[in-house]
């Protein structure tokens, strides 16, 4: 804790320095939205898109400021946000199941769900399942068939570590279908990206990842997609595709993106930022701004969200418990 | 031919007086943040993107200015590394060997001037690249798996061999050190932490720019405190500004190879710009054999890297925009922004979109000329940097170090630990370690590692996959012949020596 303070202060110190646009200002304090990643990614985007709106909806004083703390999948910011600014009423952190994961495994130390309060999410993607347009498999039920048949013959790739989140994805649906989990054959990639290009190239059979990433393959006809881990069929170009539960497994996976806010704050500086988003939410710049990120609808804000928020963490807690993934 | 009708199109497009702007704009601020290390083109590009979105600029004008922040940067990267022996962007780590042991040896302007016209040279060349072969580049690094990685990093480290000057123990010891480096943080595969003393700054292993400004230019610091005293306010001699004719034709022919394999390995999603300069470097290190002054100051030990990675950079652009794959950190950052803009890379883009790939190329030209129009003059203004008295000079570079660190991640911890590795580097050069071989191992250690295990997970555990395909076996060739060329020169030369010897016996 002590440690904890002093190196504040020498990060306040170096703060001062005026020239550099990344370095936060302490003085001239306006809103700030914390990206725990490096820019560019999905958390960096919610921040960006979301800051946005809130400028053009007039509902924050000036530009809402993106800072980018990169570390420990969103350790470091979620540790910092706890030690450091526990009280700061002017910070929003972006947040996705990536988080409520790591929360669940462990893996922010001894942090947990409860150490911040969760405000609201504004839009999420879904998980799929796709292989290569000449591959024997033409719907879950033909991959689930290979699968029972032999849980290790088909390779799976996605682009987070083992038991990360395109992992999880295949884990909880061969569970729920009554094929051993932890047979699976999963090779983890660096991003989504090179994880398709794995399949492309033949290198593994299945690709677990994200609705958003592979549209532009399909539209090539490269890619098949077998399924949307989603409640029901998506918007857009993959609207075609059909959901897990339409082949009677009822698995959904929603990398929603949404915000969390310090513990500290007190009930009405949380209730305004939950009216805030709320606002963002309905507003039709961000339905715009959605379209633009390839999100599906998705709000949900305040208490609900929060509970859904714990929610999803047992779930992930017990699913990894259950496959031998933690303790 | 098709082709060439379609890069005229482009040229309509890259020559709009606003794209013409927004092309000069961006190959000047990517210079700016080359030079600057920790600052590199991916936070620029983040910074504009909102902006570009604001603006509503086209998706085609967004490409160009965004791509000219990119190669530009390449080309910054490198001003400081000759200057300052502070490499301003991973890829001019190797640049620094040579550019700034001729800047010690006064000249420092041609190293800078070479510098300019080698990347031109590369970012030119690897734009025909970019124009006629694209799509077939496209399928070429689809067939590259984790068994050809694996085999094109083991490639790479026996060319590290070449990196270590003098003593090969010093040098492998060096590449031992970065490689273990390498392994602090989570382990890529399952997450687990190594070597992080439950300190959660660690949890990302060492961040590159922290151990390079470390190593390098906090330790130059100290070496420079230690040779100058107090009262010792004379700059280092910058010598001739102007390149010679002989300069340049000495390291043409070095340039034109070093663009081709730069393109190639730039074409490579996950490889990027520093894994082609640094092999650039090693082949034309072996190719010039025993003639070669490299590691003191060779001008060809600046051409190559410079032209390779300013061509990886174009290369780059390939998976980035025909498969949708980001080749590196900065182009998964211009895909963001694409995809933001509405446009979906994919195997169909360069069809649906003609205009935005074409005006892209056809920009790309265009900003290299740029950068060399610019550059050349400048020559003169940045060298005279060289002669601010050391204690302006030292002071600025140490405050340039503490900030580039701090803008990383905003940490403390990071300023820490360069100093840490800024008394390390010092020990090492104090005690004859090269440094390039440790930022090396750094960065190439987590690929090797991490497709070496990906290559058996794939195999179930069977280790012939690494030597499966034509690719992998030609590579693995390539990794021998890198190995056992020095010692053949050298057996060639001594039996010519001793040949010689007994011809004069025997006379």
């Amino acid at each position: 804790m002590r440690r904890g303070r002093r190196s504040l202060g020498v990060a306040l110190a170096a703060a001062a320095l005026p020239w550099l646009a990344c370095v936060p200002s302490p003085e001239a304090r306006g809103w700030e939205c914390l990206a725990p990643a490096n820019a560019g990614g999905g958390w960096d985007l919610t921040c960006r898109s979301v800051g946005q709106v809130l400028s053009e909806l007039g509902l924050a004083h000036g530009l809402v400021r993106t800072t980018n703390l990169p570390g420990a999948g969103g350790g470091v910011a979620f540790a910092r946000t706890v030690a450091q600014r526990n009280d700061d009423p002017s910070v929003l952190i972006a947040a996705s199941p990536s988080t409520t994961l790591r929360l669940a495994q462990g893996q922010y130390g001894d942090l947990t769900v409860d150490d911040v309060r969760w405000v609201g999410a504004l839009g999420t993607e879904y998980g799929i399942l796709a292989v290569a347009a000449d591959a024997p498999w033409r719907s879950l039920d033909d991959l689930l068939a290979a699968w029972r048949r032999d849980p290790t013959s088909l390779v799976v790739s996605g682009g987070s570590a083992v038991a990360g989140q395109d992992h999880m994805k295949v884990l909880l649906l061969a569970d729920r279908a009554g094929i051993d989990p932890l047979r699976i054959r999963y090779v983890p990639f660096d991003g989504g990206g090179e994880a398709m290009t794995a399949l492309l190239g033949g290198f593994v059979d299945v690709f677990s990842g994200e609705a958003s990433e592979v549209e532009g393959q399909v539209a090539a006809g490269r890619l098949r997609v077998l399924v949307a881990l989603a409640p029901e069929r998506m918007d857009g170009p993959l609207s075609s595709v059909p959901t897990a539960r339409e082949s009677g497994i009822d698995v959904t996976w929603v990398t929603w993106r949404g915000f969390y806010v310090p513990a500290g704050i007190s009930d009405i500086q949380y209730q305004a930022w939950v009216d805030i988003l709320s606002q963002v939410g309905q507003s039709s710049a961000w339905e715009r701004a959605r379209v633009v990120n390839r999100l599906q609808p998705f709000l949900l804000v305040g208490p609900d969200f929060a509970e859904f928020v714990k929610q999803q963490v047992d779930d992930f807690r017990e699913m990894s418990r259950e496959i031998g993934l933690i303790e | 031919m098709d082709a060439l009708s379609h890069l005229v199109g482009g040229f309509a497009v890259a020559l709009q007086p606003l794209n013409l702007g927004l092309a000069f704009v961006g190959v000047l601020v990517g210079q700016l943040v080359g030079v600057l290390p920790g600052i590199g083109p991916i936070n620029a590009i983040a910074i504009l993107i909102p902006l570009i979105f604001a603006t509503g600029l086209s998706p085609e004008s967004a490409l160009i200015l965004l791509a000219g922040i990119y190669y530009g940067s390449q080309y910054g990267g490198s001003i400081s590394a000759i200057l300052l022996n502070v490499p301003g962007e991973a890829s001019a780590v190797v640049t620094a060997i040579d550019g700034h042991a001729m800047t010690r040896a006064g000249r420092g302007g041609p190293a800078l001037a070479i510098a300019a016209i080698a990347s031109f040279v590369g970012g030119t060349l690897s734009v025909f690249g970019l124009v006629l072969l694209a799509p077939l580049l496209a399928e070429w690094a689809i067939g590259f798996g984790p068994a050809e990685y694996f085999a094109l990093m083991v490639f790479a480290f026996s060319a590290l061999s070449t990196l270590s000057g003098g003593s090969v123990a010093r040098g492998l010891a060096s590449t031992a050190l970065g490689l273990w480096l390498a392994t602090v943080g989570l382990d890529p595969h399952s997450a687990v932490p190594r070597y992080t003393f439950g300190q959660i700054q660690l949890l990302d292993g060492m961040d590159f720019v922290v151990v390079t400004i470390g190593l390098f230019a906090v330790s130059e610091v100290l070496q420079l405190l230690e040779e100058g005293g107090a009262g010792d306010a004379a700059a280092l001699a910058y010598g001739r500004v102007r390149i010679s004719l002989k300069d340049l034709r000495d390291s043409m022919a070095a340039m034109l190879r070093s663009a081709g394999l730069g393109f190639l390995v730039g074409v490579l999603p996950g490889a990027g710009s520093t894994i082609a300069a640094f092999l650039a470097y090693s082949t034309e290190k072996r190719v010039a054999g025993l003639s070669g002054r490299f590691g003191q100051g060779d001008i060809r030990g600046v051409a190559a890297p410079e032209s390779a990675n300013n061509a990886a950079a174009t290369g780059a652009m390939i998976p980035m925009l025909t498969l949708g794959v980001p080749g590196s950190g900065t182009t998964a950052v211009m895909l963001g922004a694409l995809l933001g803009l509405g446009v979906t890379p994919g195997p169909l883009l360069i069809e649906q979109e003609p205009d935005l790939f074409w005006g892209l190329a056809a920009s790309m030209y265009v900003g290299n000329v740029f950068l060399l129009l610019l550059n050349l003059p400048l020559v003169g203004v940045f060298i005279r940097a060289l002669s601010l008295p050391r204690w302006f000079l030292m002071p600025g570079v140490t405050a340039l170090a503490f900030v580039s660190v701090y803008a990383v991640n905003g940490s403390a911890f990071d300023l820490a630990l360069m100093t840490l590795f800024g008394v390390v580097g010092y020990a090492m050069r104090k005690l004859g370690f090269p440094l390039a071989p440790v930022v090396l191992g750094l960065v190439l250690g987590p690929l090797m590692e991490k497709n070496l295990r990906r290559a058996l997970a794939l195999s179930g555990g069977e280790w012939r996959v690494l030597f499966d395909s034509p690719i992998a076996i030609a590579l693995w060739v390539l990794a021998l012949a890198s190995l056992a060329a020095p010692v053949a020169i050298r057996r060639i030369t001594d039996l010519k020596a001793s040949d010689a010897a007994t011809d004069a016996t025997s006379s």
